[in-house]
């Protein structure tokens, strides 16, 4: 789960970790006051949606607004925002579609000496948390990954202690940090490897990390994720969660406990584990089709579940035929061609329909499409299926 | 001969009380009644508080500890949910059981780091999965909730991240005349209990496995480990599939760990590097048996 970057400051703050003065705003107005409140000669107005790359990101209402802008009057912090609240942003992540801006972080400006960057995430090879450091702040880690491994240093911590002090010194002083920065920044990585750890995040990513002149470090920057498996155990966090930030068909998958990606194509695909929706995507690729979604309806598949998974792959106006893939395991395939049928006929579908079935019960479940009188297309195998959904559309 | 899991092997179910675990340790013991009757191969299970009950004929301990001890299982199948799941892996390893096999899908990701580091105390206990369907020696021992009858008794060691799509295998495989020696479910989680890379190893070494298909997918690098240790190590032919190559970046796909993240983990790079130690790289998940069939006669 994503949070918002004002969220995850807030998160911050209460954990002791430094974050700049900052206010939030929902209108031009309390922008505007937010600006007279932080007392500065300058601040920062900041979209906040949940995609990166604001700063270079521009406005579709506004082509000449930047996602993030620095002001130096309350009233340059009221115009921006006049700009920005409302109107849909377009970044590198966004996608050519944007998100709609209805929230702006405004923060004090910083007096900065260097721009670090910091990360906390699972190391899955090793199994264990990681603390990843730069001294390339302000730069994509993966780019820096790429270009210069070498400025990129890594301590694994522990799952209940955290990162020991002499960890955090390993890396501060690796960073060439000295003074009241050394100190800093020792507790500084300390603490955001016990946020990591209490707050069961996926993701905790502070770049750039602002080293001020004064010697401080501060959080300029807070990208946090949550593992979505242990919301069971957060679930004041679930509060932060907002569903205007999500695509609306997978949070109605999800609802429903299907598992449904959104993607570009124009065919459809209803599979059953998520290996397989995968592999099924692929196949449709390789055949000259263009998927237009990972749907995995899992292992419980009844008739309520296959209509609304049906329901939430044709609510995409861009779906043009349907390909259903089934490997009946524990679940057999005649189960899953009555919640089939019941489905076809709770929705009334009117794309062109390929079913492969295979597996446990295959032979009746077959007879019973056949017997159907639906105009319902069988795949001999993967491949048959996949070239005459492609062909049907 | 096989890999894991063998004629010695007895199995116990955590979570046995519970719908799931109850279905399928009635499955397992099912398959071992049909492949091997009148032997004891699945012989009961637990649930902290149900201890002395019975539930269809099978034995249920309070403890995993009592019920090694009453019973000599070896092999646990974990269906506890997934906040006490991580405490149920350790609970079977502290009691000695050698093979742990965790279905549940779901547990949290720093929960699986915890039993990781843990389970470095039990240098005789192996974790299979989490989230995964299990592991099956044909004609031996079912331990999972895979549909048995799909595997066929042969000479294939087929490792896979995946649930249907190792069906799908086990099924192509099937159709060209090819059973497994052991199919393995390693799990689409982060953190998982055993990788590519020990499988690889153990199958390398059982002569009861003539050649190796490994299924994987997108996300974190333990395709390209394979892919070197295959190069270094491997002498069997081995072939592969990787799923989600039309996967998006920055989106999990279904399994928790299926997701490209920072242009790292995708489908290209992972059978690039497969391809690089001469493993046979199906393009389709349709050629994923006739894949297998390339690689041995390759080396032939």
């Amino acid at each position: 789960m994503k949070i918002h970057e004002y969220q995850a400051k807030q998160l911050f703050a209460a954990a002791g970790i430094a974050v700049p003065q900052h206010v939030v705003a929902k209108s031009a107005e309390e922008a505007a006051a937010a600006f007279t409140q932080l007392g500065g000669p300058l601040a920062v107005v900041k979209s906040q949606i949940h995609a990166g790359g604001r700063g270079k990101g521009r406005f579709k209402e506004q082509p000449e607004q930047p996602g993030v802008v620095l002001v130096k009057s309350a009233e340059a912090a009221r115009d921006h925002a006049t700009k920005m609240l409302g109107n849909t942003l377009v970044t590198i992540q966004t996608g050519p579609e944007g998100k709609q801006v209805n929230t702006l972080l405004v923060e004090a400006g910083l007096n900065i000496a260097r721009e670090l960057y910091l990360g906390a995430v699972i190391d899955r090879e090793v199994g264990k948390p990681v603390l990843i450091v730069s001294s390339e702040g302000g730069m994509e880690i993966e780019e820096v990954a790429e270009h210069s491994p070498e400025k990129i240093l890594r301590e694994h911590f522990d799952p209940d202690a955290g990162l020991f002090p002499y960890q955090a010194r390993k890396l501060a002083f690796a960073l060439g940090l000295e003074g009241a920065a050394l100190r800093s920044a020792e507790k500084f990585f300390q603490q955001i490897a016990k946020f990591f750890l209490k707050h069961d995040c996926a993701m905790a990513e502070v770049n750039p990390l602002v080293v001020t002149k004064e010697g401080d470090l501060v959080a300029l920057d807070a990208k946090v994720t949550f593992d979505d498996n242990a919301m069971f155990r957060h679930k004041d966090l679930l509060e932060l969660r907002d569903l205007s930030e999500e695509q609306p068909m997978e949070v109605a998958a999800a609802n429903a406990g299907l598992s449904y990606v959104k993607l570009d194509g124009n065919l459809g695909c209803l599979v059953n584990g998520a290996g397989l929706a995968m592999s099924t995507m692929d196949l449709i690729k390789l055949h000259g089709g263009e998927p237009a979604n990972f749907l995995d309806v899992g292992g419980g598949a009844n008739v309520d579940q296959v209509t609304e998974a049906f329901r939430i792959i044709l609510a995409d106006p861009n779906v043009k035929g349907v390909l259903v893939n089934i490997f009946g395991g524990i679940m057999k395939c005649d189960t899953i061609v009555t919640a089939l049928l019941g489905a076809y006929d709770n929705i009334g579908i009117k794309v062109p329909l390929v079913v492969r079935l295979e597996g446990t019960n295959v032979e009746l479940a077959r007879k019973m499409l056949a017997d159907s009188g639906k105009k319902i297309v069988t795949g001999t195998d993967l491949t048959d299926a996949a070239k005459k959904a492609v062909a049907a559309i | 001969m096989s890999i894991l899991v063998d004629r010695n092997t007895k199995i116990i179910c955590q979570g046995i009380t519970g719908k799931a675990g109850l279905f399928h340790s009635q499955q397992c013991r099912a398959y071992a009644v049909e492949h091997r009757p009148g032997e004891d191969v699945f012989v009961g299970g637990c649930t902290p508080g149900k201890g002395g009950t019975t539930v269809d004929g099978f034995p249920v301990f309070d403890t995993v500890a009592q019920a090694r001890e009453k019973t000599g299982a070896n092999c646990s199948l974990i269906f506890v949910p997934p906040p006490f799941a991580g405490d149920a892996i350790l609970e079977a390893a502290d009691a000695g059981i050698e093979l742990i096999v965790a279905i549940t899908e779901g547990i949290p990701v720093l929960d699986m780091a915890r039993v990781k580091r843990q389970m470095v105390n039990y240098p005789n206990s192996r974790l299979i999965g989490p989230n995964c369907p299990g592991v099956i020696t044909p004609g031996v021992a079912k331990i999972g909730i895979m549909p048995g009858y799909i595997h066929k008794k042969g000479t294939v060691g087929l490792i896979s991240k995946s649930g249907t799509l190792t069906y799908e295998a086990a099924w192509q495989l099937g159709n060209v005349g090819l059973g497994q020696s052991t199919a393995v479910g390693i799990g689409g989680d982060p953190i998982i209990g055993t990788m590519y890379l020990d499988l690889l190893e153990m199958f390398q070494n059982d002569p009861g496995t003539e050649s190796i298909l490994m299924i994987g997918e997108i996300g974190g690098n333990a395709e390209i480990q394979a892919a070197e240790f295959i190069q270094k190590h491997v002498t069997k032919p081995v072939a592969a599939f990787i799923a989600g190559a039309t996967a998006p970046p920055g989106k999990r796909m279904g399994h928790a760990g299926a997701i490209i993240s920072g242009g790292k983990g995708t489908a290209a790079e992972k059978q690039a590097a497969l391809r690089a130690a001469g493993v046979e790289v199906a393009e389709s998940p349709a050629d994923m048996g006739a894949a297998v069939q390339r690689a041995i006669a390759k080396r032939k």
